[in-house]
């Protein structure tokens, strides 16, 4: 049972409290809102290695997560799953950016009301009641109001599907980052849904340039902006096959070691035809996860040539050969981008080396000469690992396609349909 | 938070609530409502405004009622006398035609915390919930509750509890669930609500229906339930199997606690539990959320006390990414560490060789940590890699691989010859391990030739030393060096004696300087029996090693806060306090009132004392307090270990109440185990040696050491005696 829920943001401001106990004044004192102070000062004072997750203070325990830049705190005095305290935080979370429409500590602050209304009908009295957007839209009245209209010159949001834009068909990147419930005219009209096949690779790559490990863990979301839900068939790969396989060669099967499903999706036809049947509700739902470990059916994205040499006496010379053996794309783009940077991080011991785009089967090459006090060759050992992080759009490292997105055909008005596909770097390190 | 000038804020806005203008402008009025709600939340006391506030919710519009039944709610204990006028609206809402202002009025007015509010809220309740929107039903439920937390010393209302029993029925899912809740917390005092068969078996029904919160809810719930038959355990278990495998993590683990739990006594099916939740768990580890991947990893970790092999061909799912921060990176070192066998080894150490170098001191020192308990099993491998890192010439990590090396000569004399080459080479040892060096130095002193003149710089720089930790441990070391190697340590052993003695101002430090010149002055023989303990105790490791705990040992806090915040119980710090025993047995062994060789014969005209097993003892607890105390009573049998199978000992020990907790396997010279039983308030520790290659001569004979806390002589002669009883009939047995 919840006691309390509270966010934070990263200063410390007090966003939203809500206390769902019922106790007495004259029992609890003036305690309870001071449990937000407590638990601001115990996570701001945990040192490095130390837990956040799960705190005491008394027989108070604070679980906590952080998403958005921002604490999403549910206190508690009972000892419940922290499984369900957790998801159902970042369930709040994922509810908050979807009828708010980004995730940040200003779209909370100008939303307050919103998300106290959220919180008042998915918890009562410490109870989780509900978290789907179905039930809910029902009773929230409160509109959301939009941090900031749609700009061509916004880029903070570009990050995530910002890559292509020479095609009509895509989608701008910011479309998706809207309230699902907007403002009676202007856009909600547009009947949308986004199909997003979404993968997190993590990758080790020996000092040889042997791979060690890859895993991908990825996951078919959905976001949804219709205002009625029917049933959409989801069409992937014919070809998938699941779990481990059996015999390899020449079948470019796409596989995946084991997926899971939401609840909600119907696999009578998944068996013969690999097709989901699902009712999407408005908002941003996940409908299968699924994951492949050690046989990636392709290379590695990206390879690298690191050489490492002693200069001078106190100089390191780090040669860096980087290519992208992803296909290159009908379209070419410049070759040596010019808007690369190179910082050298004191702090971390760390070198940054950024390069805004990187098209397939392309490489670069960087030289980095670092002056280091008291050089031995030893020291040279202690170079590396180099680790990367990337966005790969449309492209996904295991195969998994979408065939097709059909919709009921009771369904009326005109709706856009989008797949996207997008392959994040969870972690890609790179032995030297 | 009292802002600068919040009474002025507050002021205004009560100017602009009651002004019959901004009354009039819908909009105007629901932002001022809204800024309200504003500073409330900032932790601004605007409890004046109340009054206003109840004005503004006689609206039509549910959005500014919602805001202001959340400040209502916040204030009524503050104000109970005006938010008595609150109620009269409410009980009106209560009765809307809108099941949606009905419900909201209901939970809103049962959320008024002030004494009195029993009154009014019963009768809409038990209206609420024969209501026939099962929003208000579901709000009316939980009302019950809020009621009865209002009131908690009342005698329940009996007919409440039925007509919620009764609801426990009702097609909609929530309400069920709630019914749940709000029976456990009206019936809290009587043990909670009670699930009956048929109950358990409606629920076991609904299932499906249920949405994931209230599925991990209901399962958690079903715990106290108890199958009367193992038919209805295998429909149980059998309908709940697919939810193993459920796409939510928190009903997965709660399918799987329930499974633990039910099939207790069928260790096959918890193990086919387990071995079908790996997936969800798994993956889990993998989770975007950083939070969710620590609550996984915490419970493999409790799930790899049982079944250390589960994740074993997983172990590269926890090999460290970049940029997780290093609480994950801890939890997923201390797994890999449990992960190792011959197969995945060089992988593994390859991976946290590659974190040795990390820019993180911790996070260097962990991975050297892991590498050390490792090399417990695998220890030539390691030591190539702990000494490749003494190259890099890092303070830190020069240090944590000193201390590694301390521990590996204690747990694998094997490695002896090794270490001692390599720390011939490292002599200028940075701050923290300065004692593990010495204890190295003193130990080993005969193999490492440098040592003296490493121990000279040392007591040289005395003079600026600070850590009387220290000090101490370079007197012990010098005195152990001076038996070995006399003639290079002798002048020295001189300086250092008469510093601590004359100069010193550490009262602990004098004493053992002290201690150490009178032992000396009593001839070099008599110091060294005293000083010289074991070089290595290999025996050890057979605690340290990971015995497989029954699954009964964790079930019970599966899936609870236990895991994630027993941050304390971690293996980080039980290789810690490893790592201090060498030298604390050192000191041991020099303190003058020991006892080692008195031998006290034990009285058989001694009345019986009566032994119990009481709880069990974790390995680690056995392990710390075994370091921990002295030992009381050392006593040769007479006789040697009896020849029966150690199955047979270990039960015929049982039989006396004497839990045996570790052994060497049959044929090992020497042969060791450890064994421990309660008596009368006092824990009795003990170990039984025979072959023992520092007592020669009496090899054939079993030794018994006794420690205990606390110390109660005449348990420890009542248990040796029955000890002796039981090994006698076993011997007699035997031939």
């Amino acid at each position: 049972m919840i006691s309390q829920i509270f966010i934070l943001s990263s200063k410390g401001d007090h966003l939203i409290y809500k206390d769902y106990h019922i106790i007495m004044k004259h029992f609890r004192g003036e305690a309870s809102k001071d449990s937000i102070n407590v638990f601001y000062e115990m996570v701001t004072a945990l040192s490095g290695d130390q837990t956040p997750v799960v705190m005491s203070h008394k027989d108070l325990h604070f679980i906590h997560v952080r998403q958005g830049g921002l604490y999403w705190v549910a206190s508690t005095k009972t000892n419940p799953s922290p499984f369900t305290i957790i998801e159902f935080l970042n369930r709040l979370a994922a509810l908050t950016k979807d009828y708010c429409g980004s995730l940040s500590e200003k779209s909370v602050r100008m939303n307050f009301a919103l998300i106290y209304e959220l919180l008042d009908e998915m918890v009562d009295f410490g109870y989780i009641q509900t978290t789907s957007t179905d039930i809910l839209k029902n009773f929230i009245q409160t509109e959301a109001v939009s941090s900031k209209p749609f700009s061509l010159f916004d880029l903070s949001n570009v990050g995530l599907f910002g890559a292509e834009t020479q095609q009509s068909k895509v989608a701008p990147s910011v479309a998706a980052s809207r309230p699902i419930m907007s403002s009676r005219g202007e856009q909600s009209g547009k009947n949308e849904i986004f199909v997003d096949v979404i993968e997190r690779l993590s990758v080790v790559i020996g000092s040889k340039g042997v791979l060690m490990k890859s895993d991908i863990q990825g996951e078919i979301r959905i976001k949804c902006f219709l205002p009625t839900s029917s049933e959409m068939r989801i069409g992937l790969n014919e070809e998938l096959s699941i779990g481990k396989s059996q015999q390899k060669g020449y079948s470019s099967a796409v596989r995946v070691d084991e997926c899971r499903f939401h609840q909600a999706v119907k696999l009578d036809e998944f068996d013969t035809f690999r097709i989901l049947k699902v009712c999407p509700s408005q908002g941003e739902q996940t409908v299968m996860q699924y994951q492949l470990c050690d046989e990636l059916p392709c290379a590695p994205p990206f390879q690298l040539f690191p050489s490492v040499q002693k200069d001078y006496v106190n100089r390191v010379l780090i040669f860096l050969k980087l290519r992208c053996d992803l296909p290159p794309k009908s379209m070419s783009q410049e070759l040596s981008s010019p808007d690369q940077t190179a910082e050298l991080q004191p702090k971390n011991k760390a070198l940054l080396w950024e390069i805004p785009r990187f098209p397939g089967g392309a490489q670069l090459s960087a030289l980095f000469k670092v002056d280091v006090p008291g050089l031995s060759s030893a020291s040279l050992l202690e170079v590396g690992p180099v680790s990367m992080s990337f966005e790969l759009a449309k492209q996904t490292c295991s195969g998994l396609q979408i065939r097709f997105l059909r919709l009921a055909p009771t369904q009326t008005g005109l709706s856009q349909r989008w797949v996207r596909y997008v392959t994040h770097s969870d972690s890609y390190t790179i032995r030297i | 938070m009292p802002y600068f000038g919040s009474e002025e804020m507050v002021k205004e806005l009560k100017r602009a609530l009651s002004n019959p203008n901004v009354q009039a402008d819908r909009l105007r009025y629901k932002n001022y409502i809204t800024k309200v709600i504003r500073y409330m939340t900032q932790g601004l006391d605007v409890s004046a405004l109340f009054m206003d506030m109840v004005k503004a919710s006689a609206t039509v519009d549910i959005a500014q009622k919602k805001l202001v039944y959340l400040y209502m709610c916040t204030y009524a204990s503050d104000k109970p006398d005006l938010a008595l006028l609150a109620i009269n609206t409410l009980r009106k809402d209560c009765a809307d035609p809108n099941p949606m202002v009905r419900g909201l009025a209901l939970r809103n007015m049962c959320n008024f915390r002030m004494p009195g509010m029993t009154e009014y809220i019963e009768q809409p309740i038990v209206a609420g919930l024969r209501d026939k929107a099962s929003y208000v039903r579901r709000v009316a439920v939980l009302g019950c509750a809020k009621m009865h937390s209002l009131q908690p010393n009342t005698d329940i209302d009996g007919t409440i509890v039925n007509e919620l029993y009764a609801l426990l029925r009702d097609p909609d899912p929530v309400v069920v669930v709630n019914c749940l809740r709000a029976l456990e917390e009206i019936l809290k005092d009587e043990g909670g609500v009670v699930i009956n068969k048929p109950i358990a078996h409606h629920l076991l029904n609904r299932m499906k229906d249920l949405d994931s919160w209230a599925q991990s809810e209901v399962l958690t719930f079903l715990l106290r339930y108890r199958p009367r038959s193992d038919d209805e355990l295998f429909d149980i278990l059998s309908l709940l199997d697919s939810f193993l495998q459920s796409a939510h993590a928190h009903v997965a683990v709660a399918t799987l606690r329930l499974f633990l739990q039910l099939a207790s006594a069928h260790p096959a099916v918890q193990a086919d539990a387990l071995l079908c939740t790996s997936a969800p768990l798994l993956a889990t580890c993998g989770a975007a959320s950083r939070e969710l991947r620590f609550a996984g990893l915490c419970h493999v970790q409790q799930v790899m006390r049982s079944q250390p092999g589960l994740f074993g061909t997983h172990y590269k799912r926890f090999f460290c990414g970049y940029s997780e921060p290093t609480y994950i990176k801890f939890r997923k070192m201390e797994i890999l560490v449990e992960l190792v066998n011959d197969e995945n080894v060089a992988l593994v150490l390859e991976e946290l060789r590659s974190y040795c170098t990390d820019v993180s001191p911790e996070l260097a020192q962990a991975a050297i940590a892991a590498i050390g308990r490792i090399a417990q099993t695998y220890s030539e491998k390691c030591l190539d890699i702990l000494t490749g890192l003494l190259a890099l010439k890092q303070d830190h990590i020069t240090s944590a691989v000193i201390q590694m090396f301390r521990d590996l000569v204690w747990f694998c004399p094997q490695s002896t010859a090794a270490v001692c080459q390599t720390v011939e080479a490292c002599v200028d040892s940075p701050q923290d391990s300065e004692q593990a060096l010495l204890w190295l130095l003193g130990e080993h002193g005969d193999q490492i030739s440098s040592a003296p003149y490493v121990m000279e710089g040392y007591i040289d720089g005395l003079k600026t030393e600070l850590s009387s930790a220290v000090k101490m441990e370079l007197l012990t070391a010098s005195v152990k060096m001076f038996l070995c190697r006399p003639a290079e340590t002798q002048d020295m052993l001189g300086r250092l004696l008469h510093y601590c003695i004359e100069e010193e101002s550490d009262v602990c430090v004098r004493d053992r300087a002290l201690l150490c010149y009178r032992l000396l002055q009593r001839g070099v023989e008599e110091t060294r029996k005293v000083v010289t303990g074991p070089k290595s105790d290999p025996s050890m490791s057979v605690l340290t090693g990971r015995q497989e705990e029954p699954i009964s040992q964790w079930a019970s806090t599966f899936n609870t806060l236990g895991p994630l915040s027993g941050c304390d119980l971690c293996p980080q710090t039980a290789v810690i306090s490893a790592a201090d025993q060498p030298s604390s047995s050192a000191e041991k062994e020099l303190l003058p009132e020991s006892t080692d060789v008195t031998l006290s014969s034990p009285d058989d005209t001694e009345e019986e004392i009566s032994l119990s097993l009481g709880p069990p003892l974790s390995h680690e607890t056995f392990e710390k307090m075994w370091l921990d105390l002295e030992i009381l009573q050392r006593q040769t049998m007479g006789f040697p270990r009896p020849r029966t199978a150690l199955d047979t000992l270990q039960a015929a020990l049982q039989l006396v109440k004497i839990q045996t907790l570790a052994f060497t396997p049959g044929a090992t010279v020497p042969w060791k185990a450890y064994i421990y039983t309660r008596s009368t308030g006092t824990l009795i520790l003990a170990e039984l040696l025979q072959g023992d290659q520092h007592a020669p001569g009496i090899d054939e004979s079993l030794v018994v050491s006794v420690k205990q806390q606390p110390v109660n002589q005449h348990a420890i002669r009542g248990f040796v005696s029955i000890l002796k009883g039981v090994l006698q009939t076993l011997n007699v047995d035997s031939s």
